[in-house]
């Protein structure tokens, strides 16, 4: 049976840009309040602590900081943008579309093409996928797909150990391109090992079952797809980036494919801003784009609950050296500028203490 | 009473299966059985099937007619039954399996055991096995059993001087074990340094001193031992069976640190083979938690009560010891899927008389006894097996 997906020909990205809330919970703080040992936990999680929407957040605003980080950075106007996806599972409204803000609050509007998607952690790159196919046929020059997300976790729930905030938007398009995405393709089944029933506050997750038959399934045989699809091997790649729901999985998950450290630190952030859901892989993948060399072949696997998981094949265009990436903070100045927080804190700006 | 003899076995592999179902797994383990016994479906007189909760962990009850439909032998209507004493179930199955053939009513007996219990999550599936603990004396009060052999383990401390690492030591020796054996849950040694670094689940016992939340099933064929020769070249006798009960809750009993229900089993057992704990070669032994194994050496009498701690120092149980216990990984590296571990340590016994347990083969095994253990002590089910 053929793979589901498309070979992109000088089709990719022209600019990125990405945003991380500056307040951090560490995970020690977490497992105080819950009489749990917080150095454990760290220890057995891979994360050490996480990023905390403040009061006025959510995935609509860091969606717009990182759209206009991505045009900080290229020559782009703001109208010449012809689509905008925004894929989160923290959308502000049920219904009421975040595109629609973001699209207004940068002047993209009103000849634009937008929706919200939602695939657990990987609706973001589901967007890239969008973008490709949009341009690839010539229905737009430039379409923009943001991975964003205020996640929520229960108090007490392991998830309260990693579900941050933060996001990452890219621009695709065929002129100026820094990255070509040369492959992609999806792995997709119905696994029901996370999920949030509408009207539900909190996402309910199936424990051990999101490892072995959700996570690694998924992103196992979509990265192996892929590289059968691209007629590649891991160590054809400088940079690879995995979803990152803690620190662990992604590590085993690239063990398991034949990828070094060396070639995934660079896009590992959860150890220090937890998982940004549907920010995750593409926060990775602007933190590679940061310090990407032209020629550098990057490899990148998302993973959405539910479940799927997306495959990009990259390749690191000469265009990244005229890109103005100082215009815009790094990944590595946003994980670095932050303000701790403490759990009350924490509990008030994440909207735990509720009444209706 | 008739002679009895195991004539076939079958087993999945133990873990987390989430990829079978409970048909697919009673299926597996009772077609490897048959296939094993090269008997047909026309030649079982009768089906027995031990499972702790089905009901509540895959919300199937009526499993006895269920592994004789699975098995496909639903037009054959042979009488299926499903026996249970929570972590007992499958040793008990084994026993009525034994008993119908030894009172002469059948000859050809398939029994199982089975459990999936990943289907729900940890806390669940804790909270289902505390079913098997006293309702209104312990659950109740929120008593889980880690934290009802903790009690055990504590007094054990405080009455003989077993140590943390003398506890730590049964989890090392049974994953080293687990690592020869391929159906095992757990097939990697570990360090005597993490399973006392573990996160505590309850004082003295760590999360390497419990065993493992396991999807697994397990079968035997029983047949006449007059008639087993027919089958196979290699029948092995079931020479013991014991029995016995005591109260649900720990607080009623004589000595919290004495599982009087392992003594009276195992003096039946050892009566009806007119055998001593001297004769056993090796023993697999219900170590659902660390302290689990010391007091189950000590009440079978490999050991004095008291001196289990000091036979784990002096290294008596491990492969190469005097007395080999749990060569197949034990509940703690195999996995306990808990209705089908009184199954497994009888195919277990049946591989190693049998000079088939591979790189955990123990030299020149002549007499094994298996020993389950329903709750914290309250059904407890013994078996001695030879070679013929």
């Amino acid at each position: 049976m053929p793979l589901v997906g498309f070979t992109m020909e000088q089709i990719g990205i022209v600019s990125y840009g990405a945003h991380i809330p500056r307040y951090r919970i560490k995970a020690e703080v977490i497992a105080a309040i819950w009489g749990k040992d917080g150095q454990a936990i760290s220890r057995g999680l891979g994360i050490f602590e996480k990023s905390v929407p403040s009061v006025d957040q959510d995935t609509a605003t860091i969606s717009v900081e990182a759209i206009r980080a991505a045009l900080k950075r290229c020559t782009l106007n703001p109208t010449d943008i012809g689509a905008i996806y925004v894929g989160s599972e923290s959308h502000p409204y049920a219904v009421k579309p975040t595109g629609t803000i973001v699209g207004e609050a940068i002047g993209a509007t009103p000849d634009l093409m937008v929706a919200d998607y939602e695939f657990a952690c990987k609706a973001g790159t589901a967007a890239i996928q969008t973008c490709l196919g949009f341009v690839k046929a010539g229905m737009i020059d430039y379409g923009v797909a943001i991975g964003a997300d205020t996640s929520q976790a229960a108090p007490g729930d392991a998830l309260e150990y990693s579900a941050s905030a933060g996001g990452a938007a890219f621009i695709i398009g065929k002129t100026n391109v820094i990255a070509t995405i040369n492959h992609t393709l999806s792995y997709t089944t119905d696994t029901p090992d996370f999920w949030r029933r509408a009207e539900m506050k909190y996402p309910s997750h199936g424990g051990r079952f999101t490892g072995e038959p959700a996570y690694f399934k998924h992103i196992t045989n979509c990265a192996t797809n892929l590289m059968t699809k691209a007629g590649t091997k891991p160590q054809d790649y400088t940079y690879a980036i995995f979803h990152q729901p803690n620190g662990k999985f992604p590590v085993n998950v690239a063990k398991k494919l034949g990828f070094t450290m060396d070639q995934i630190k660079q896009g590992l952030l959860v150890p220090y801003i937890g998982n940004t859901y549907s920010g995750a892989s593409m926060i990775g993948l602007a933190s590679v784009l940061d310090v990407a060399k032209p020629g550098d072949r990057i490899f990148m696997t998302s993973y959405g609950s539910g479940a799927g998981s997306d495959g990009f094949d990259m390749t690191v265009t000469n265009n990244i050296t005229r890109l103005a990436r100082q215009k815009a903070p790094t990944i590595a100045q946003l994980v670095a500028d932050k303000e701790y927080v403490d759990y009350g804190t924490y509990a008030k700006m994440t909207n735990l203490l509720f009444w209706e | 009473m008739r002679d009895v003899a195991v004539i076939g076995v079958g087993l999945t592999k133990f873990g987390e299966l989430w990829d079978k179902s409970f048909r697919q797994l009673i299926a597996e383990a009772g077609s490897k059985a048959i296939l094993d016994a090269k008997i047909e479906g026309k030649d079982i007189d009768a089906l027995y099937v031990g499972s702790m909760s089905s009901g509540r962990f895959v919300d199937q009850e009526h499993i006895g007619a269920l592994v004789a439909e699975v098995s496909g032998f639903s037009q054959l209507h042979i009488p299926a039954t499903r026996v249970e004493g929570a972590c007992a179930s499958g040793g008990l199955a084994v026993r009525e399996g034994y008993l119908s053939i030894a009172s002469g009513i059948n000859d050809i007996v398939v029994v199982g055991g089975i459990e999936k219990m990943n289907d729900v999550g940890g806390s669940e599936a804790t909270e289902i096995l505390a079913t098997a603990s006293d309702q209104e004396w312990e659950a109740f009060f929120g008593a889980t059993f880690p934290g009802i052999y903790a009690m055990i383990a504590t007094r054990h401390m405080h009455e003989y001087g077993t140590t943390k690492e003398q506890l730590a030591q049964v989890a090392v020796k049974n994953h080293a074990n687990g690592a020869f054996n391929p159906y095992a849950h757990y097939q990697s040694p570990i360090s005597l340094e993490s399973v006392l670094k573990a996160t505590t689940v309850a004082y003295p016992l760590g999360l390497l001193d419990c065993s493992p939340v396991s999807d697994g099933a397990a079968s035997l064929v029983l047949c006449a031992t007059e008639k087993a020769t027919k089958y196979t070249d290699k029948p092995v006798k079931i020479i013991g069976s014991g029995q016995a009960s005591d109260t649900l809750a720990l607080h009623g009993r004589r000595d919290i640190c004495t599982l009087d229900a392992t003594v009276y089993a195992a003096k039946m057992a050892y009566k009806q083979a007119n055998l001593t704990p001297k004769d056993i070669d090796f023993a697999e032994v219900h170590d659902c938690f660390t302290i689990a194994e010391i007091c189950a050496i000590e009440d079978l009498g490999f050991v004095e009560k008291g001196k289990g701690g000091k036979a784990i120092d002096n290294k008596i149980t491990t492969l190469d010891g005097s007395l080999p216990v749990n060569t197949s990984g034990g509940l703690k590296a195999k996995g306990h899927p808990v209705g089908a571990t009184g199954v497994a340590q009888i195919v277990e016994l049946t591989m190693q008389l049998r000079g088939e347990a591979g790189k955990r083969q123990v030299q020149d095994a002549k007499i094994g006894l298996a020993h389950n253990v329903g709750g914290s002590g309250a059904t407890c089910v013994i078996h001695i097996m030879e070679a013929m």
